[in-house]
């Protein structure tokens, strides 16, 4: 790891203020993304702006809505009481991420600037990635795909978003609030993360001078009913080879309204608003449910060797939303 | 205390000034640039002005130790304090062999940095067994069910497996593979640690710290 200077901001105003001065800060919280990074050489920053101890740790529920505080940890987010019972979803996919470890240092603002991966972006050095080392090429493309892109990917970046709670806030509208020198803005969830176009090195359209200081999940008909369903490689501890997430309002076994949003298939919580649509009016049968999910993944683009994850995704979208119906 | 090389050469730390513990609101933020060009790193505690002077409470002791700001807490513990006990397994925090109590919480202390945890309490798996030098029931229950073969994972999987219990999360064994999946054994004994977690736990006696 190369070395790098260090200062601690317990003020959200003294850590943009640092990070705006230097180009080469970056702000640190629990670490657990970019101490790996930093170990990788994938990026080597000047300076490190500590606001691990920023006091904006809140979880509170009212009724506007959810509101976390960006440094709140993923642990005590799922452990919360109204979390677990008035937004379960986000409670659900909390707890089937990383580690119990993890989850007691992972903050949740943290957790949105995680960096899209796949195999080649943390593999060996010479390998080529664009994302890594802008220009190399990518090498994913003609290579292990089972990780890669469903939706949204370029010729030049088929990487996947890892986060689990990102889908399940994508699903549920929420915001971001950020803060930078001049002032603050609110950014949704679906416009949080890039696509990679022609520029895959950039993974959110957070500016460098700017941080996260909350997240608010808005009070709908449909939080009450949230879940997450998660496909892994193994039970525990594993990135999502794809996973749903759901919240549906039911009059009866009737969908009123309905939210799916996929993880482990595109570069950013992936919405399906043609199946949303399509649901409206659907009794909970799944026959009938997998008649109206069905369409919304004629867009899927797989590369030889991840085909399987169309089915597969649908297939989870059909289990969450049979398991949150029941 | 004598400052070791942590197996980084040729590169020296960048001098910096800190907002301060509790008047950081007040306090201006004082960053000092990264030093430019060859330099030798200092391998004596109080030769270099770029080394971080903090304190951390490990296992009920006030240590303070002088790091370099890329120094994991893990190699604070091994590698300057000399606790051993804690040990490093993959560096990357997908194993647990690393898993340390802060401030109360089980973390892998691979993933974070010892500069950020300056004035916290840190308790190691040589912290975990009783004042009077009574083993833990955790320690305890491993030992009676062979929960080990090499034991290289073993301090992790004990600091996490009091965590665990304390934190309510070893009502089945369901619950005890899902919430000690952080910690990996290469040697397989996964069944008696499973079965070592389910004794400490119904001992009722399995709390985190003492």
């Amino acid at each position: 790891m190369r070395d790098f200077g260090y200062a601690r901001a317990d003020d959200p105003a003294l850590a943009v203020a640092a990070i705006a001065a230097d180009s080469g800060a970056r702000l640190i919280a629990g670490g657990t993304e970019l101490v790996n990074l930093l170990k990788d050489g994938i990026d080597e920053p000047e300076l490190l702006v500590d606001i691990s101890r920023v006091p904006l740790t809140g979880i509170e529920t009212g009724p506007g809505g959810l509101h976390l505080g960006a440094l709140a940890r993923m642990s005590d987010v799922a452990a919360s009481p109204l979390v677990r019972r008035d937004y379960p979803g986000i409670a659900e996919a909390l707890e089937l991420s990383a580690s119990a470890q993890l989850r007691n240092m992972a903050t949740m603002g943290g957790n949105l600037m995680q960096r899209t991966r796949c195999p080649y972006f943390r593999a060996d050095y010479h390998l080529p990635c664009n994302k890594r080392r802008p220009g190399t090429g990518c090498a994913a493309l003609t290579g292990a795909t089972r990780a890669a892109a469903l939706f949204g990917a370029s010729d030049m970046c088929v990487a996947t978003h890892p986060s689990d709670v990102a889908v399940m806030l994508a699903a549920l509208d929420a915001t971001v609030q950020a803060t930078g020198p001049q002032a603050a803005r609110i950014i949704s969830i679906l416009d949080f993360h890039r696509l990679p176009g022609d520029a895959p090195e950039r993974d959110t359209i957070l500016g460098r001078d700017e941080m996260i200081t909350g997240i608010d999940v808005p009070a709908s008909s449909v939080t009450a009913r949230s879940h997450y369903v998660k496909v892994r490689e193994r039970a525990s501890y594993e990135f999502a080879l794809v996973s749903a997430a759901v919240a549906v309002d039911l009059d009866g076994i009737v969908i009123r309204e309905a939210r799916v949003a996929l993880g482990g298939v595109a570069p950013r919580p992936w919405r399906l608003p043609a199946a949303e649509r399509a649901l409206v009016g659907v009794a909970a049968r799944p026959g009938d449910l997998q008649a109206a999910i069905g369409p919304a993944f004629a867009d899927a683009r797989p590369l030889p060797g991840n085909e399987f994850k169309v089915k597969l995704a649908e297939r989870t979208v059909l289990r969450a939303l049979t398991e949150v119906i029941r | 205390m004598q400052y070791r090389n942590l197996g980084c050469t040729g590169v020296k730390v960048s001098p910096l000034c800190l907002g301060g513990d509790s008047t950081s609101k007040e306090t201006q933020l004082e960053i000092l640039p990264k030093p430019t060009g060859p330099s030798e790193i200092s391998h004596q505690a109080g030769t270099s002005a770029t080394v971080k002077r903090i304190t951390l409470r490990i296992n009920g002791a006030e240590r303070v130790i002088e790091v370099e700001p890329r120094v994991t807490l893990l190699d604070a513990l091994r590698e300057v304090v000399g606790l051993t006990g804690t040990k490093k397994g993959c560096d990357r925090g997908e194993c647990g062999a690393c898993t340390v109590h802060l401030e109360g919480r089980r973390v892998n202390a691979c993933m974070t940095l010892a500069v950020m945890h300056d004035g916290q309490q840190v308790t190691t798996v040589e912290g975990l067994a009783r004042d009077d030098g009574g083993l833990h029931p955790v320690q305890r229950a491993f030992i009676d069910h062979d929960a080990f073969q090499c034991g290289y994972c073993t301090p992790g999987q004990l600091m996490s497996a009091a965590a665990c219990i304390a934190e309510g999360h070893a009502g089945s064994d369901d619950d005890i593979r899902e919430w000690m999946s952080g910690n990996i054994c290469r040697c397989g004994a996964y069944a008696h640690i499973v079965a070592a977690v389910r004794e400490a736990a119904g001992s009722g006696d399995g709390e985190a710290d003492a």
